[in-house]
């Protein structure tokens, strides 16, 4: 009983008093491996469906269309878009996020199953791009998510994107896509670099 | 069937016009007082049926101490476009809001509100964020507000971004003065026409 009132929970403090119950209130656990060999075999397994969130983030999001149709058919790499987070393993976020819509990538973000791969797509993401002026862009998307793969270019061509996702598989078999667990692990970091960019934060801390 | 140019006429035999700018055979703008514009809005809307509203926008002539907003009204029977502008004083800026002209007017005045400050009394759902959520600096699109200085200091920053301006580029390229460059082409180019 002792241990169970040590373990860590959120305070989900910007919440109002009589939503705070409506939400769970458990802190995000890291998920160790498997053993070895079945591990391998998950590996293999999730490298070879990746299904993407489809939520165009930002201009960047328009290569995405061209890898659905015929010419670049995206789908004989076991590669699909899923209309919700829940279903959804990679978050593909396509160049500049404003910082209305960085909310809506950390919301999707968490509601996403482990293990979740996320691709950085265009150079807005990296260091801002062409927005890096701008009042309401962020520059840095590593600052406030666990990035794997970057995708540089302004923008990026498909062919580009499909490189991008040949990449994340090979990081994805040998094992070194462990974004998630470094969400939780640093769980402090990424949450106090959001607070400080989002003002009118009126979500719980992780939405579960 | 009234042309635009007649109806400018009876706008401006009513409430005055202080300046006009025909841009096209099919577009002009006309400035009118502060307190003129709403009266003027509901007579070309309900008399000279120019019934559609495109859009309302404002820009910022800091170095005049002004903003300009437009409201860039449109006629479907003879297919022109007349532009109403009018000057507020910057430091002051209050203007009579015109939602229950058009309902979505609402709309562009919260937008012009957020992005400029500039307050519509009356206007509903004045103080509530439109585009910008949690936003605690000043109105962003105004000219003093230094959109650099602001990011610098609000987001962080990836040290050893390069920048290529071309005209620096050309510059050290060609060892010489690019202006003088510029402006020899711009020149001959004159002579030629």
């Amino acid at each position: 009983m002792k241990n169970k009132e040590d373990k860590k929970v959120l305070e989900n403090a910007q919440l109002k008093s009589i939503d705070q119950e409506l939400f769970s209130n458990a802190y995000p656990e890291t998920v160790a491996p498997l053993n070895k060999y079945m591990e391998k075999l998950a590996n293999w397994a999730r490298a070879n469906s990746l299904w993407f969130l489809a939520f165009g983030t930002g201009c960047g999001a328009i290569e995405l269309r061209p890898l659905l149709t015929s010419r670049f058919d995206i789908y004989q790499k076991g590669i699909a878009p899923r209309p919700t987070p829940r279903q959804s393993g990679v978050f593909i976020i396509g160049g500049y996020s404003s910082v209305k819509t960085l909310k809506r990538i950390i919301r999707s973000y968490e509601q996403m199953q482990n293990p979740k791969f996320v691709i950085s797509l265009c150079s807005c993401s990296i260091n801002g791009g062409m927005y890096f002026d701008s009042y309401n862009t962020i520059n840095q998307i590593e600052k406030y998510l666990p990035v794997d793969v970057y995708i540089t270019g302004c923008m990026p061509r498909p062919e580009a994107i499909i490189a991008g996702f040949d990449k994340l598989k090979e990081r994805i078999l040998a094992g070194k896509t462990e974004g998630a667990n470094k969400y939780v692990e640093n769980f402090e970091y990424y949450k106090a670099n959001q607070k400080k960019i989002i003002k009118d934060w009126d979500m719980p801390d992780y939405n579960w | 069937m009234k042309t635009k140019q007649e109806a400018i006429q009876t706008v401006g035999n009513v409430f005055g016009i202080t300046a006009q700018h025909d841009q096209r055979a099919d577009l002009s703008f006309i400035t009118l007082e502060n307190d003129k514009v709403v009266p003027a809005l509901v007579h070309l809307r309900d008399v000279e049926k120019y019934v559609h509203l495109v859009m309302i926008t404002a820009v910022d002539y800091i170095e005049d101490g002004n903003f300009q907003i437009t409201y860039l009204l449109h006629n479907y029977i003879n297919k022109t476009d007349i532009g109403v502008r009018t000057l507020i004083n910057r430091d002051e800026p209050i203007m009579q809001s015109a939602h229950e002209l058009w309902r979505q007017i609402a709309t562009y005045q919260r937008e012009l509100h957020e992005m400029f400050g500039i307050t519509f009394p009356g206007s509903p759902r004045m103080e509530e964020n439109f585009a910008l959520e949690g936003w605690e600096g000043p109105p962003p699109m105004r000219k003093d507000f230094d959109t650099l200085q602001y990011s610098m200091k609000t987001y962080s920053n990836r040290s050893g971004r390069k920048t290529h301006d071309p005209k620096r580029y050309m510059k050290e390229q060609l060892k010489q003065d690019i202006n003088k460059v510029y402006t020899d082409d711009k020149s001959t180019g004159d002579k030629n026409v």
